[in-house]
């Protein structure tokens, strides 16, 4: 809430996150930090086959064993999940099949650890192979199906859209491009690994605490394979250590430990290792794609037809929604008067792919930008220029019917160019040196929910107790984002609090009201807005109460650092806020209230509409300085510039910490991340192996926020967690070219990969590295839909 | 039958003793004996950094490390980086410059800083950077993790300084 200055007192500060003290001083309880009394233990027995039937499964032998107190199978939670309703494809223990290298078979529970771990090895299981699907082509070739559901054979999904008129848009086209990628697939890596206990008390009710990102979408998974009401089951999401998307998901594990609490009558805990959080996944997956764009002289982009392919791995996870989202977006960072997206998902027999920061638009952005570089260099054009002119009209529509408002990405682009030089060293460094751009956008929450319905997609409750005390409880979890701490900046912002007086719970089922989790980017915008509609009656009835009370005109009271104010006299309080508080009791009874948010619906009306409408859009922009070896490939980032257009930053210092560590994951799925298989294992699921950047890789780095007060978002804000993460691939792929002239069009970047290109260019072949065929695939017929009318929005 | 062995350790300036499974590492020992959960893991096999305590002020992996032959050593968990309720003053500068984002990884982080700190009062960039690239972080790119070490050995040497 503005004072009579229309100042913030607490939004745009830079304060310390209300959790900080207790994350450094490791009071934080993860979920693993969760003991209770008479706690087992459980460990789960996974699948070592990467396709193969289930013929049998005797646990019989592992309950003989001391200590061991249940064993249960997939005969004992038959009931099928999966996060997306069309994609009810997983079981907690596989029954009939598996389809991966970790799928897991039985449980066990046992008073130690180490007697699971041993009672594991007595489960007999015995399996018939199946031909195996390591690849999207091998997927396409087989006849044996993964799953028995599919839009056609391993395709799981065929999406086909066509929007406004190709075909014309080509024909007036100058110049038109096509370009083959690869994305290769990487993970999460969470410090964390996945952990949940539960436990069932003495009246039949469950609790599970859990490291989940999404404990609403855990509690109705629970219910439905467990056959218990939601109203006998409280799920607690634990503070997440690191979740990037890959907590998003019900996991078995979380099923499994419910079920082995009921049938024990004891707490059980589960604790994933490292090897097993590898296969439990849910990260960024491969994407070949193949993007056809026409361009004319001055740069407009006529049309773009754009193919991706994923490799989705053995169940569906988020995967439909994944594959619209790898064409969703291009039309928000750049207009494209006509568009066309074919995509298509396969089942593979590897870890199941779902959403990682940034979920499905990294693959694209990477392909898009990189080709846009590709287009400068054809056209004569500065890159930066030629980006310049391919800024959507703010307030309107897209040709796919996404409605943009605010955009901060001229100025975003701006920023970074002047600050790194780039003009002025783009060609004009010495050899093995370079600069680089790339730009992106991002959704500030996805605007439908996961499942159908028409209730909002976050809640907070607020109630002040009489000694002042503010209580803010809301469904979302703090996976390190922030999230907790936005809700008592608003709060205290709203009600004219210091921030000491808030105290945020989140993430309870039976305590909170609902907030859909942390994922897509959306608790900010979401969460903000609804603690503000549940704020604002209350501050009323506060000054309404004090304003009779001290004879006091309303308009002239103000509320800050927990003291009520006249405003034409601020330097003496007029009371505190904890007696205020009492006055309101007094006349209106107990103070609390809800508020709730639900995005505005606006999406398209075609089938496939539903992925990419988001209240706002954020809008990022990253120059890479890079210096390459010629001898032997090697590269190392010297700095990255990045600018985002947060909206509003509510609290700058948590802003750019958001952008700085997208920056961060970007450079490490740019230079060295990688899930990779072999023989159809997953080659390395270790920390060791899977190389992630230290702080010897990570390059210095300097943000730009620039603030566009989005009238969608609380105070103008708009998201930051993922957005920032998707220029700077590009940026560090373009940056390569111009300090070797070697196109690597395929992630990683590895120095092998720049070393063929640099060999290539000796020999005087095209210096590029990367695929350049997709597989043959008849897709669908496109549903056809018109370019929308441009009207503004406003 | 698990062999058990006595142990007396003595962690955070509290000396233990405590019957328990000679095989068990420093990180199981002081979580699950001890119930000091500060001390997080994230692979238990060495290679991510995130259980590092002190011994002797030296950061090791406690998932590495067997308790039997830390008897008679300084063992510092991040409980122990507080002196009578006051932080240690890299604990204010994580704090302060957002340098915890999820925090998972942060005791380990704070104890290999404060080993460097305790070495070389003023260290450069370069220096921190190499102290802590056995600890990974996934959420903040290391920068404010970096410029929280140096805040707290600049207010660390004013502090010293008369």
């Amino acid at each position: 809430m503005t004072d009579k200055n229309g100042d913030l007192n607490v939004v745009g500060q830079p304060w310390m996150k209300v959790d900080a003290m207790s994350k450094v001083t490791g009071e934080t309880i993860f979920a693993d930090d969760v003991i209770l009394p008479r706690m087992a233990y459980c460990k789960i027995l996974r699948s070592p086959h990467q396709h193969a039937l289930i013929r049998h499964v005797d646990v019989s032998p592992a309950l003989e064993r001391p200590g061991v107190l249940a064993a249960i199978t997939g005969k004992d939670l038959p009931i099928k999940y999966g996060i997306l309703p069309v994609s009810q494809d997983e079981e907690a223990l596989c029954s009939d099949k598996v389809r991966f290298v970790g799928d897991p078979v039985a449980a066990v529970a046992a008073v130690d650890e180490e007697t699971a771990e041993a009672a594991l090895e007595d489960i007999i299981v015995e399996y018939e192979p199946l031909p195996s699907m390591m690849s999207i082509d091998e997927a396409l070739a087989e006849d044996v199906q993964i799953h028995d559901y599919a839009d056609e054979g391993n395709v799981h999904k065929f999406v086909s859209l066509e929007f406004g008129d190709l075909e014309a848009g080509f024909a007036q086209a100058d110049h038109v491009r096509e370009d083959v990628f690869f994305y290769e697939g990487n993970t999460h890596l969470p410090m964390e690994q996945h952990a949940a206990v539960a436990n069932v008390d003495g009246n039949g009710r469950l609790t599970l605490w859990s490291s989940t990102q999404t404990p609403h979408y855990v509690h109705r998974a629970l219910e439905k394979v467990l056959e218990i009401p939601r109203s006998r089951i409280r799920v607690i999401a634990t503070p997440n250590g690191g979740g990037f998307g890959g907590k998003s998901d019900p996991f078995p594990h979380e099923i499994v430990v419910s079920k082995l609490a009921m049938i024990t009558g004891r707490p059980v805990k589960v604790t994933l290792t490292r090897e097993e959080v590898f296969y439990s996944h849910r990260g960024r997956h491969p994407v070949l794609m193949w993007v056809k764009t026409g361009m004319k002289e001055d740069g407009t982009i006529t049309a773009m037809h754009f193919r991706s392919h994923l490799d989705g791995g053995a169940y569906g996870s988020y995967g439909v929604a994944s594959t619209y989202y790898t064409g969703a977006l291009q039309t928000v960072t750049y207009p494209i008067a006509n568009y066309k997206f074919e995509a298509l998902r396969a089942f593979t027999n590897k870890p199941p792919c779902g959403p990682k920061r940034g979920h499905g638009t990294p693959q694209p952005r990477f392909a898009v930008e990189v080709q846009m570089d590709k287009f400068a260099e054809d056209l004569g054009l500065s890159p930066a220029d030629l980006r310049r002119r391919h800024i959507h009209p703010p307030f309107s529509k897209t040709v796919n019917h996404l409605t943009v408002t605010t955009i901060g990405l001229d100025e975003c682009i701006d920023k970074v160019v002047e600050a790194s030089g780039y003009e002025e060293k783009r060609g004009q460094m010495p050899e093995g040196k370079g600069v680089g751009l790339g730009c992106g956008s991002y959704l500030s929450g996805a605007g439908l929910p996961i499942y159908w319905n028409d209730m909002p997609h976050s809640g907070v409750q607020i109630k002040i107790d009489r000694g002042g005390g503010v209580t803010v409880l809301c469904g979302s979890i703090d996976i390190g984002q922030g999230s907790t701490s936005v809700l008592a900046y608003v709060v205290a912002e709203e009600l004219g609090l210091d921030l000491d007086d808030v105290v945020v719970y989140t993430g309870d089922t039976d305590l909170t009201p609902v907030d859909l989790g942390s994922y897509s980017s959306r608790v900010t915008l979401m969460t903000g807005n609804a603690a503000i509609a549940a704020a604002r009656p209350l501050r009323e009835k506060i000054l309404k109460a004090v304003a009779e009370e001290t004879d006091t005109p309303e308009e002239l009271l103000t509320i800050h650092d927990s003291l009520l104010y006249r405003t034409d006299n601020e330097t003496l309080p007029l009371m505190t806020f904890a007696e205020a508080a009492a006055l309101a009791e007094a006349r209106f009874g107990t103070l609390g209230a809800v508020g709730s948010y639900t995005p505005p619906k606006r999406g398209g009306n075609y089938k496939g509409a539903g992925v990419g409408p988001s209240p706002n859009y954020s809008y990022s922009a990253c120059v890479a300085e890079v210096t390459v070896d010629p001898e032997t490939g090697i590269y190392r980032v010297d700095k990255l510039w990045i600018a985002h257009d947060i909206g509003k930053a509510i609290n700058p210092l948590l802003v750019i910490g958001q952008v700085e560590g997208s920056a961060y994951m970007g450079l490490g799925e740019v230079m060295m991340e990688e899930m990779v298989y072999r023989r159809g294992l997953h080659e390395i699921p270790s920390m060791l192996d899977y190389k992630s950047p230290t702080t010897l890789e990570t390059p210095e780095m300097e943000t730009f926020l620039v603030e566009t007060d989005d009238p969608e978002g609380p105070y103008g804000a708009k998201e930051a967690g993922q957005g920032p993460l998707l220029p700077i691939i590009p940026a560090v792929a373009n940056a390569i070219y111009d300090a070797v002239g070697v196109r690597v069009d395929e992630l990683p970047i590895s120095p092998e990969k720049v070393l063929a290109g640099l060999e290539r260019k000796a020999r005087g072949v095209e210096p590029r590295v990367g695929p350049d065929k997709i597989p043959d695939v008849q897709f669908p017929d496109p549903i056809r839909v018109d370019r929308p009318e441009e009207a503004p929005v406003r | 039958m698990t062999m058990k062995s006595l142990l007396r350790l003595t962690v955070n300036g509290e000396t233990h003793e405590l019957y328990t499974a000679v095989h068990k590492t420093l990180l199981e020992v002081l979580r699950e004996d001890l119930q000091l959960t500060g001390t997080k893991h994230g692979c238990e096999l060495g290679e991510c950094g995130t259980c590092t305590v002190l011994v002797d002020g030296q950061p090791i992996l406690s998932c590495l490390a067997l308790p039997v032959e830390m008897q008679g050593r300084e063992i510092v968990t991040v409980e122990g980086l507080a002196e009578q309720g006051e932080p240690h003053p890299l604990q204010t500068a994580f704090a302060e410059l957002g340098a915890a984002q999820c925090g998972y990884c942060i005791p380990g982080m704070l104890l290999s800083a404060k080993a460097l700190l305790d070495e070389e009062s003023a260290p450069d960039r370069r220096q921190i950077q190499e102290a802590l690239a056995g600890n990974l972080c996934r959420c903040t790119g290391y920068v404010k993790i970096l410029e929280a070490v140096e805040l707290a050995a600049e207010r660390m040497s004013e502090a010293a300084s008369p």
